[in-house]
């Protein structure tokens, strides 16, 4: 919310500089987002009046004007269209600096001389009104320097309002909090009551008395259609971020702005029948003031006449029934509508105004009669006319009810966390000035303070509201610190689970670095990364790019790759751990490990030549990964994936769990995905990846093992897991270790087969082998070889 | 030629053998199978007893002091060929070392986990939670119901079931209220999604939930975990205000600033010129959340806070802009390695 320094200080007396007042209101939660000046910096700009004007004689749009700032006079040319005869308008005199540095001077102007200039609001930076001068009030005295005569010191105090505190949405709220703040009381609202000089009544029925537990009405018969809002009004709403529409809105506004109470003026002539204050029926429309159409639904509270409806109550009227220049007679509204009604239906419309802004956070119910006399006041005095009777209807059953809160001094300072001493809580509650209803001593719990909610505080229901009244004023940078106090007992650390940021460190420490990608991701994208799965659509999302819940890691790791490819780099070893969304009967969160890997091996350097990534490099590093986290029984295993390249994608078992996969990206997907060729990714169960079964320890050999090497042939189609497999079986548990050290296909061997070369670590586990021994195990392998595979020695 | 010649001779030509075939030469001259040496040794068979002796002893040091001139020549050969070798093995030490890309851990995740060890060294535990939430434990069990201007505040992201994306990590302070009973310390780092994106906004981001419940916690115990905390984080012993503030789940609530890291309070681009820096929200836990989750809110009181993941690593490592984090721009992940 915005609003006038100057406006606020008429309403409280502070013992406060500026910026000590912008400090206290942030420090007790009125957030300054910011000041900002109400006019630029200029000097040597005073009220004047313009006394004579005649026609340019060259140019039509120009006039000739004789200004008097009260001691001279001054010939001054004008292009305004609104400079008249008997104007107090802002008068820069010759050698005036205006903003920006701008110098007045004497100037001839299609050879008429000119000295000075009459201002518009732009030109003092004063709004953004720049083809018309402005027009000051009577009263402003002639020759007063414009910033004394008009406060321009003031500042435009931007506040963050917080939902708890509707009754600050006005200066006079605001002034009242500042009071209870500093021991200063605000001072009190004083509404003369208008005279009423005529009888003319509308007549008001209220359907819905929960939502509309208070309405008053009143007519004012006969206002002057070409009465203007004084410039001091006009200044004070552009000084709270209002436009200045006309007299009959203008003041409502103003008195919103002031009290915090929102009203709505029709135009009388234009409401048919009598008012209803009802919920809409099955089908009605409205075209609001905003030019828009809003379709009503049934829980929707209108402001309606017997020719349907005028206005959605609390938030916005319509425009059949809305004031026009033409405007006579008026019905002003001043209602109270409970909070819950106007915020529905502004979140079903879409619509957040200033009023219900207001109604929303909760508008004081005791307030309306108060408001419609100080608009009254203000609108008889403006634009003349006669004012009706206020009409009320209310209903006390459906309006809130005072509430009684305790406060338990034993309570209080346990909240607190320091005794702060009944004598100190009683000035406080004083500052405060909350009704009370009762105080007594107890043995439990102390003085046990009564206190009743005002019907401005819609954020008082509970103690604990209380103990933050009492903990605010007293002020939380006196309360103390300290740290609470617990015994030393031991935080459980699992013993066969890593800690996620472990598995984290192991991955960079590998060579990974970690990515954060969006949650949500381009349909198109994850469509083509998991063609199998309906991803879960947001029902708002932002953009179509962010608009689906990706169902794996990939479109976040391919779509990383793209952007540092864009940006030249050579390599891209890259992981992500993160949730996964798979929707089915109950969607499933799952937390997800996924790889990337791509271009040079290495990075670029003078030794060795530059080689490519392929699919060993990074299974390598998922093997290590899965080997440190020791999940027994790896395998993997050549399986079915569309979107990896169909003789490099496998699936990462243990035993027969299903941990994941790797593979080549589908050199397809690739090529639509605009990415170098050769990307291999990984995805693996975030449980899996977490999981470290317990180590325990194996007695160490205490003789060395026996190597030998066997040159092998074998067909095609024969992998190097099942040769591994066969001798494991065969040589059980004296194959200590297993190493392929050499693959060769080509010259000298059938081009069906292949030779690959593996050394076998023999091993007994006290004793050393003797040749014999290791001459019978090695038959057995080959002949287990020979037997299961087809090999035989080279 | 006699044996002193012989001698003088052989020592001579092994101090001037220039490499080990030369000396090998020599070798052979004087004390191979038909050397010198050994051809004077043959004429001992010839001499008179008494001579015999004699002359067998001053041909065997002769040939001693041989053997020794051509292995001292051999060390001394064998040294300069070593120091010609090393001399040869000299390399540019400039040339950059051999080695494989490394990797590195994102700059939140680093922010992140330094919160957790600063709390998991005072005992608390760490949650995580899921990211797709029920209105109830997002909104409704933290005393937001349906229509409180309060969810104006959080710009929500919603399944069509009514589920949504937790716009806050303090879901989850209610997941572990809901099954845990006093005394409970947690704090609950993850990610959060609020339809909200400008430059200092992105729809993802992170947040970090502290929650403590015991007997007889009150707003001190809060303001100095929260000042610990954050001279912790900071490692630095910066000054706190807590400015009162409303979350519609703690009563009463303040916001935290801390002293401008950057300026220490003087005022800079970082502080907007203010000397001060939010850093979170938080409160005492309000009854209404305590009794929803099954804790006695007359028995315990609590303290909880949240405070932006992102935000405490763009302090940490002076990073001006919130959306480098998720562009995942290896030039600039790179910088936190």
């Amino acid at each position: 919310m915005k609003f006038s320094e100057a406006w606020l200080r008429e309403w409280v007396n502070l013992d406060l500089d500026r910026a000590a007042l912008l400090e206290q209101l942030s420090m007790a939660g009125l957030e300054v987002e910011g000041t900002e000046p109400v006019a630029g910096r200029m000097s040597g700009v005073v009220v004047a009046r313009v006394e004579a004007v005649q026609p340019h004689s060259a140019a039509d749009s120009l006039s000739v004007c004789v200004v008097s700032d009260g001691a001279e006079r001054f010939p001054v040319v004008c292009g305004a269209p609104n400079v008249r005869s008997g104007l107090l308008a802002a008068f820069a005199r010759p050698g005036a600096v205006l903003p920006g540095e701008v110098r007045i001077s004497t100037a001839s102007l299609r050879g008429v001389q000119s000295q000075g200039m009459l201002c518009s609001a732009a030109e003092l930076g004063m709004g953004e009104e720049e083809d018309r001068i402005l027009e000051l009030d009577e009263g402003c005295p002639e020759g007063a320097d414009l910033a004394a005569a008009l406060s321009l010191e003031d500042v435009i105090i931007d506040l963050d309002v917080t939902p708890n505190r509707g009754d600050c949405l006005s200066v006079r709220g605001l002034a009242r909090e500042l009071g209870v703040l500093n021991g200063s009381p605000a001072k009190p609202l004083q509404a003369r009551p208008a005279l009423v000089t005529s009888q003319a009544a509308f007549p008001v029925a209220v359907e819905d008395a929960a939502g509309c537990p208070r309405y008053l009405g009143r007519v004012i018969e006969g206002i002057d259609p070409n009465a203007r809002t004084p410039f001091w009004v006009r200044e004070r709403l552009r000084r709270c971020g209002l436009r200045s529409v006309g007299p009959a809105v203008d003041l409502t506004n103003y008195v919103m702005l002031e009290l915090g109470q929102p009203m709505h003026a029709f135009d009388l002539d234009r409401l048919a029948d009598g008012i209803q204050v009802r919920r809409a029926r099955p089908g009605e429309r409205l075209r609001l003031l905003d030019g828009r159409e809003a379709a009503l639904d049934e829980e929707t509270l209108l402001i309606a006449d017997g020719a349907g409806p005028v206005a959605v109550a609390g938030l916005m009227g319509g425009e059949r029934s809305g004031v026009a220049p033409s405007t006579r007679n008026l019905f002003l509204e001043c209602a109270f509508f409970s909070p819950r009604t106007v915020s529905r239906a502004a979140r079903r419309l879409g619509l957040h105004t200033d009023a219900s802004h207001r109604y929303e956070r909760g508008v004081d119910f005791e307030l309306p009669a108060q408001a419609m006399e100080r608009a009254t006041e203000l609108l008889l005095e403006v634009a003349g006319g006669a004012a009706g009777p206020v009409r009320e209807w209310v209903s006390s059953a459906q309006l809130p009810k005072a509430r009684q809160v305790r406060l338990r001094q034993r309570r209080l300072d346990e909240l607190a966390g320091v005794a702060i001493g009944a004598d100190e809580v009683d000035r406080l509650l004083a500052r405060l000035d909350f009704p009370l209803a009762g105080r007594e001593e107890t043995e439990a719990d102390g003085v046990v303070w009564t206190l009743v909610a005002p019907s401005h505080r819609f954020d008082i229901a509970i103690e604990a509201d209380l103990v933050e009244e009492v903990c605010r004023i007293y002020g939380y940078q006196r309360l103390p610190e300290r740290l609470p106090s617990a015994p030393l007992s031991m935080r459980p650390v699992r013993l066969e689970r890593s800690d996620p940021n472990r598995l984290k460190a192991r991955l960079a420490d590998q060579g990974f670095q970690e990515i954060i990608t969006y949650s949500f991701v381009d349909p198109a994208l994850q469509d083509l990364l998991d063609p199998q799965t309906t991803p879960l659509p947001l029902a708002n999302p932002m953009s179509r790019e962010q608009s689906v819940m990706r169902t794996n890691l990939l479109p976040g790791l391919v779509d990383a790759l793209r952007f540092n490819l864009n940006r030249r780099q050579e390599r891209a070893q890259l992981f992500e751990l993160g949730l996964c969304f798979r929707p089915g009967p109950k969607l499933e969160q799952v937390l997800m490990l996924g790889g990337l890997l791509w271009g040079a091996r290495a990075p670029e350097s003078w030794h060795g030549k530059r080689q490519a990534a392929d699919f060993f490099d990074l299974k390598g590093q998922l093997e290590l990964l899965l080997e440190w986290a020791g999940i027994p029984d790896l395998a993997f295993e050549m399986a079915d994936d569309p979107v990896l390249h169909p003789g490099q994608r496998a699936v990462v078992l243990a035993g027969d769990r299903t941990l994941g996969r790797i593979g080549r990206l589908h050199p397809e997907l690739e090529q639509r995905l605009d990415l170098a060729p050769g990307v291999f990714v990984f995805e693996l169960l975030g449980d899996a990846a977490l999981e470290r079964p317990l180590r325990t320890f194996a007695e160490i050999p205490k003789v060395p093992g026996v190597r030998r090497d066997l040159a092998l042939l074998v067909d095609e189609e024969v992998t190097a897991r099942q040769v591994r497999a066969t001798l494991a079986k065969a040589l059980g548990s004296a194959l200590a270790e297993f190493r392929l050290f050499d693959l060769y296909r080509g010259e000298g061997i059938d081009s069906r087969q292949k030779s690959m070369a593996v050394g076998l670590t023999l091993q007994h586990p006290s004793a050393t082998l003797t040749e014999d021994e290791v001459t019978r195990w090695l038959g057995k392998a080959v002949a287990a070889l020979e037997a299961e595979l087809g090999a035989r020695l080279r | 030629m006699n044996l002193q010649d012989i001698v003088a001779a052989a020592e001579a030509a092994a101090t001037e053998a220039a490499d080990a075939s030369a000396l090998e030469a020599a070798r052979v001259r004087y004390l191979g199978r038909k050397g010198e040496l050994t051809a004077l040794l043959k004429t001992l068979g010839g001499l008179n007893a008494a001579e015999r002796p004699r002359a067998g002893a001053a041909i065997n040091a002769a040939k001693q002091r041989v053997q020794e001139a051509i292995a001292r020549r051999k060390k001394a050969l064998a040294a300069e060929q070593l120091a010609s070798e090393v001399a040869a093995e000299t390399l540019d030490l400039t040339l950059p070392g051999r080695r494989p890309d490394a990797g590195g851990l994102h700059p939140v995740t680093q922010a992140l986990a330094r919160v957790e060890e600063i709390f998991s060294g005072a005992g608390y535990q760490v949650f995580g939670g899921l990211e797709i939430e029920d209105d109830y434990h997002n909104f409704e069990a933290l005393n937001i119901p349906a229509h409180h201007p309060a969810r104006a505040m959080h710009d929500t992201f919603y399944f069509a079931d009514g589920s949504l994306l937790r716009t806050h990590t303090s879901p989850a302070q209610v997941h572990v209220m809901e099954t845990q009973q006093p005394p409970i310390r947690v704090i609950c780092p993850g990610r959060v999604y609020r339809r909200d994106s400008d430059l200092t906004h992105t729809p993802m981001f992170h947040q970090i939930e502290g929650l403590v419940v015991d007997r007889g916690i009150g707003f001190s115990d809060l303001k100095g975990t929260v000042t610990d905390f954050a001279r912790r984080f900071f490692d630095r012993a910066l000054e706190l205000r807590f400015r009162a503030s409303y979350f519609p789940f703690t009563e009463p609530s303040a916001e935290v600033d801390v002293q401008c890291v950057r300026c220490l309070g003087d005022g800079c681009r970082v502080c907007s010129r203010t000397g001060w820096l939010e850093i979170m929200g938080c409160g005492l836990v309000h009854p209404n959340a305590l009794e929803m989750s099954g804790i006695d809110s007359e028995t315990y009181s609590g303290f909880a806070f949240g405070m932006g993941g992102d935000r405490l690593a763009m302090l940490l490592h002076r990073v001006g802009d919130l959306r480098l984090f998720f562009e995942n721009d290896l030039r600039f992940l790179r910088q936190f390695n």
